[in-house]
């Protein structure tokens, strides 16, 4: 099996579960923004969780099945259409040889993902089908598809099959406003008190420049740094500490601007102050955000943060058990 | 330094600050503290990047509580302490075509971004850091070996520090605002660090030149990619060859043949002897290169 592309969207890339272990010599993680909605599509179709599918972001692509195979979409709410006839999100279905798929434009979420029974078969760079756009690894051929790429399918799983489906208290709904729980820290001693107050009080909104390296916001008020003797190596603004290593989920503020959160694709280190990180079990939310999109940073403690992450996983595991029931 | 400055990055990351500022003594901490968190293999640590003067590891906390994480990391500060630091580790010689038409061509088309429209940026760097002439500043950067520090920002890219005392760093500030384009392969340097750009993209170091040598490659068509896509790794040392534009075209020629290679010859790095006596020391880990 194959899928054709015929518009690639408008930044479509072969993703999985991730490639842990190359972030010292600045290999990324990568993979699914929204891993939750990765885990669905695949545990759908009859995939191992972390096989590769394709993420669709903001404008979805037009694909053509070049023979039959059971599918399944899942992360933002965009209806798939096969052949310009409405199917459904987050249930698996057939398709046949010359059926194309296209979407309706993204109503709420940033990134759609869809998953064939076998999986996307490009070659696994460093333990992963994941694409590293930035370094041009993984994917196929490392790059984001373009028309006319072909992908190849792997074998199906005997346990493939159409209607496989998932409950709607398990579907996500993807809000135009919401809160993102973070854990202050790293350098966040480095603001102002007026700062430190004001990040969290005002409303941000998410900027254009939104992407798998980063997520970007504007509109709050202007963060300051407290003005000191920059240390030997550092930069000469004060938003500048000495280059250091950035956790994913980790937010800096490049002359106190723009708060930027990094992702999955994130650069791995670099000279800006970051305040704090995202909590793990808000990543997925931060994937599905859509320009213009508002958020609120709350501020919670450890405690809080791993309370959150059990929640999370508490939910993979009820979807796991009934999406292989 | 007084004591590691401990941080959480949220749920999944311990950040480690050894010192605010850059120095060798926070670097080799660092690095020393993450070999031997790397030799106990714990359950659940995912990613240990050491950086210039802090370090960063991500684990998973449904294996390892990060309470347990980051009493692990105390009690290896504590086991590391501020013991004689020798460090076994490897040094390459890179070839650089300093002042090469490429970067200048790329720094002429963002002077309005610059400090000082009217140099250009090896100009700059060598004026500003007392240099008489582009000849002597480029002497002082090829003459003693540097570290590297950190590799990232993006995948493949060493930062990296030169080994000499602090008086002799070179520093220069970064563009005003960030180019929107670098040469792959540009020798670049800010604030105290030096980077090698692994590929073509944005950056806001000042270019001073170019190496002909791939340092990242995904199809590792190279020997000396045989058994890795990136050359670099936290802790290895790098000497500057300044070439001329013969030498750089043939290298290039050879490296399009598939048959350019670079080797790496083992050293041990004494801080303390590094101490004892700079220069002297710096000239005796060059001379590892050449096999005495």
């Amino acid at each position: 099996m194959a899928i054709e592309v015929i518009k690639p969207g408008l930044a479509t890339t072969v993703q999985d579960a991730g490639r842990p272990g190359y972030y010292s010599v600045g290999i990324p993680l990568s993979g699914a923004l929204d891993q939750y909605a990765l885990r669905v599509a695949n545990l759908l179709v009859g995939n191992d969780e972390g096989a590769a599918v394709l993420e669709a972001s903001l404008l979805a692509p037009e694909l053509v099945f070049r023979a039959p195979a059971i599918i399944a979409i899942t992360g933002a709410e965009a209806t798939p259409k096969i052949n310009g006839e409405a199917r459904p999100r987050n249930e698996s279905f057939a398709v046949k040889a010359d059926d194309k798929l296209t979407f309706d434009f993204m109503k709420a979420g940033a990134r759609c993902y869809v998953a064939a029974a076998g999986g996307i078969d490009v070659p696994v760079v460093l333990g992963s089908r994941s694409t590293y756009g930035l370094g041009a690894l993984g994917g196929f051929s490392g790059r984001k598809v373009a028309a006319g790429d072909v992908l190849p399918v792997g074998k199906p799983r005997s346990g493939a099959r159409a209607g496989r489906k998932l409950a709607a208290e398990l579907t996500p709904s993807y809000p135009k406003s919401l809160e993102l729980r973070v854990v202050t820290g790293l350098y966040f001693h480095r603001l102002t008190d007026a700062a430190a107050k004001s990040f969290f009080e005002d409303t941000w909104t998410v900027a254009p420049e939104a992407d798998r390296i980063g997520y970007r916001y504007r509109k709050g008020r202007p963060l300051s740094f407290r003005e000191r003797k920059q240390p030997f190596g550092a930069g000469s603004d004060p938003s500048n500490i000495v280059d250091a290593g950035y956790p994913y989920g980790s937010i800096q503020v490049p002359g106190g601007l723009e708060p930027i959160i990094l992702h999955r694709d994130a650069v791995s280190g670099g000279g800006y102050a970051m305040i704090g990180t995202v909590i793990s079990a808000d990543m997925d939310r931060v994937a599905q955000m859509q320009p213009n999109n508002l958020a609120r940073f709350v501020a919670v403690d450890m405690a809080t943060a791993l309370k959150a992450r059990a929640e999370y996983k508490a939910r993979d595991a009820e979807m796991r058990s009934q999406l292989s029931a | 330094m007084s004591g590691i400055r401990y941080s959480f990055g949220a749920d999944e990351h311990v950040f480690a600050e050894i010192d605010e500022e850059m120095s060798l003594e926070a670097f080799f901490k660092g690095m020393a503290i993450c070999k031997e968190l790397e030799k106990r293999k714990l359950p659940g640590v995912t990613e240990i990047c050491p950086s210039n003067a802090s370090y960063l590891v991500r684990f998973d906390p449904d294996v390892i509580h990060p309470d347990k994480m980051l009493a692990t990391l105390r009690e290896i500060e504590a086991q590391v302490g501020d013991a004689e630091i020798e460090m076994p580790t490897r040094i390459v010689e890179m070839p650089v075509l300093y002042n090469d038409p490429w970067t200048k061509e790329t720094g002429a088309r963002f002077r309005e971004r610059h400090q000082d429209p009217n140099s250009t940026d090896i100009e700059y760097a060598a004026r500003i850091n007392g240099y008489k002439s582009i000849d002597d500043f480029v002497a002082a950067h090829s003459g003693a070996p540097w570290f590297v520090s950190m590799v990232g920002f993006v995948a493949g890219l060493p930062w990296l520090y030169q080994i000499v005392e602090r008086s002799k760093q070179i520093e220069v500030p970064k563009y005003l605002r960030p180019r929107t384009d670098t040469p792959k392969l540009t020798i670049g340097h800010g604030g105290c660090f030096m980077a090698i750009y692994s590929v073509r993209g944005a950056g806001g170091y000042q270019m001073l030149g170019i190496t002909p040598a791939p340092i990242y490659d995904p199809a590792q068509k190279l020997p000396y990619f045989k058994d890795f896509l990136a050359i670099f790794k936290p802790g290895d040392m790098v000497k500057f060859k300044p070439i001329e534009r013969e030498e750089y075209d043939r290298d290039l020629a050879a490296v399009e043949a598939g048959t350019f290679d670079l080797t790496f010859k083992p050293v041990t790095f004494s801080l303390k002897s590094f101490h004892a006596d700079p220069a002297g020391y710096s000239r005796h880990l060059v001379e590892a290169l050449h096999g005495h």
